[in-house]
């Protein structure tokens, strides 16, 4: 029998929501100014945006769930007061050979390390083995974002591919990892009982 | 100076977007050189829409992608492509070769073409490195980038699905410094820039 009752977009303290396109330019702008989020978060170079350029990206991002269907996009809101908590996504989805790419960030500081990041990967796993059906997922992280390398580790990700020094931050180079995951070894996790 | 278009066996050339399609429409029928090539199906593109992506891609000055065919020295054949997307902030390109002319496969002119692509890569993009994929299943590949100088860098596992069977997916990588090396060695006691 198929688990239909288990709620795929809520965790314990966050949830999957949608783009609020009035509340959350501003909201996300605010990040965009946080050069260190941005330096973990992307791979080109930081850059601050104003509320209008965010509020155009929602757009794009809209159109191209809409036209690509290879990007599924989450907003993860907070339980109590839905105040726009992070970002999470699987992008560059690759029907083909079920192969998707995994996006997270958590943008207010005050927010991180509570645990919300790795409530938001355990949901954005399920919705790539068990809804999306996946044979395996990718996450691309420089070798400087220690909380990410560990936090996709604890989920039982393995370092497949090092391109290294492919990364040019603070004249240093540093090495690009590529993390991957199988549906089967999720699988094996979730009847272990481990990561829910 | 070296003329860096020109290698043992081939030379990198610019050819019209006419013959070029007309060569990518020919090659693309054989699907045993688009498999090693893409991960993806390949579609059966127009020569017409071919040609339109081709001129769509030249008019970008500066390039986004430096986009060379490949000639043979011997015949003046056009038997192939090389191209470098290049990720100006943190100096690394991604390369891609491919040789649409079976009957040049094995005889060295693709690694002869890497080698070209290397060295303008370091000595005139001036790269810090240089990452490449291919395919588990295409193990010709995997020599000729390693003679050019590639190192193993990882494997995605099972990233591919061919024929109803998981294939990894590998990427390899060179470092400027190794090239310097490797190419100094090549040449005992002579500048490779020169």
């Amino acid at each position: 029998m198929l688990d239909f009752q288990t709620q795929l977009l809520d965790a314990r303290d966050i949830r999957f929501g949608s783009i609020d396109h009035e509340a959350h330019p501003e909201i996300e702008s605010g990040w965009t100014h946080d050069a260190e989020f941005m330096r973990l978060m992307e791979l080109k170079p930081a850059y601050p945006l104003s509320a209008a350029m965010v509020k155009k990206q929602y757009e794009t991002v809209e159109k191209k769930m809409d036209e690509d269907k290879n990007l599924f996009y989450f907003t993860i809101r907070a339980c109590t007061d839905d105040h726009l908590i992070g970002k999470a996504m699987i992008e560059w989805i690759d029907w083909t050979n079920s192969n998707g790419w995994l996006v997270l960030g958590i943008g207010a500081a005050e927010d991180r390390r509570k645990g919300y990041g790795s409530q938001a990967l355990d949901m954005l796993l399920r919705y790539a083995f068990a809804e999306l059906s996946l044979f395996r997922v990718t996450a691309a992280l420089p070798e400087y974002n220690e909380a990410a390398l560990a936090l996709f580790r604890k989920f039982g990700f393995i370092e497949e591919t090092r391109r290294r020094e492919a990364l040019h931050r603070e004249d240093r180079r540093w090495d690009l990892m590529c993390y991957g995951l199988l549906r089967s070894e999720w699988e094996a996790q979730v009847s272990a009982g481990g990561m829910r | 100076m070296k003329d860096i278009f020109r290698g043992t066996l081939v030379r990198l050339t610019t050819e019209s977007p006419e013959a070029l399609s007309a060569a990518f429409a020919r090659w693309n029928r054989d699907t045993e050189f688009t498999r090693l090539l893409n991960d993806s199906p390949q579609q059966m593109w127009s020569e017409k829409k071919i040609k339109e992506y081709i001129e769509k891609d030249m008019e970008k000055d500066p390039p986004e992608v430096y986009f060379f065919q490949v000639r043979t020295l011997a015949e003046d054949k056009l038997i192939g492509f090389v191209d470098l997307y290049p990720i100006w902030t943190h100096g690394n390109a991604w390369v891609g070769i491919g040789l649409g002319e079976r009957d040049y496969w094995g005889k060295g002119c693709g690694t002869d073409a890497m080698r070209l692509a290397l060295h303008y890569a370091f000595t005139e993009l001036n790269l810090h490195r240089v990452s490449l994929g291919v395919f588990e299943y295409n193990p010709r590949a995997i020599r000729s980038y390693e003679k050019a100088g590639f190192r193993m860098e990882g494997r995605q596992r099972q990233a591919l699905s061919r024929n109803g069977k998981r294939w990894d997916f590998l990427e390899m990588g060179i470092l400027r410094d190794e090239w310097l090396k490797l190419n100094m060695k090549q040449q005992p006691g002579r500048d490779p820039l020169i």
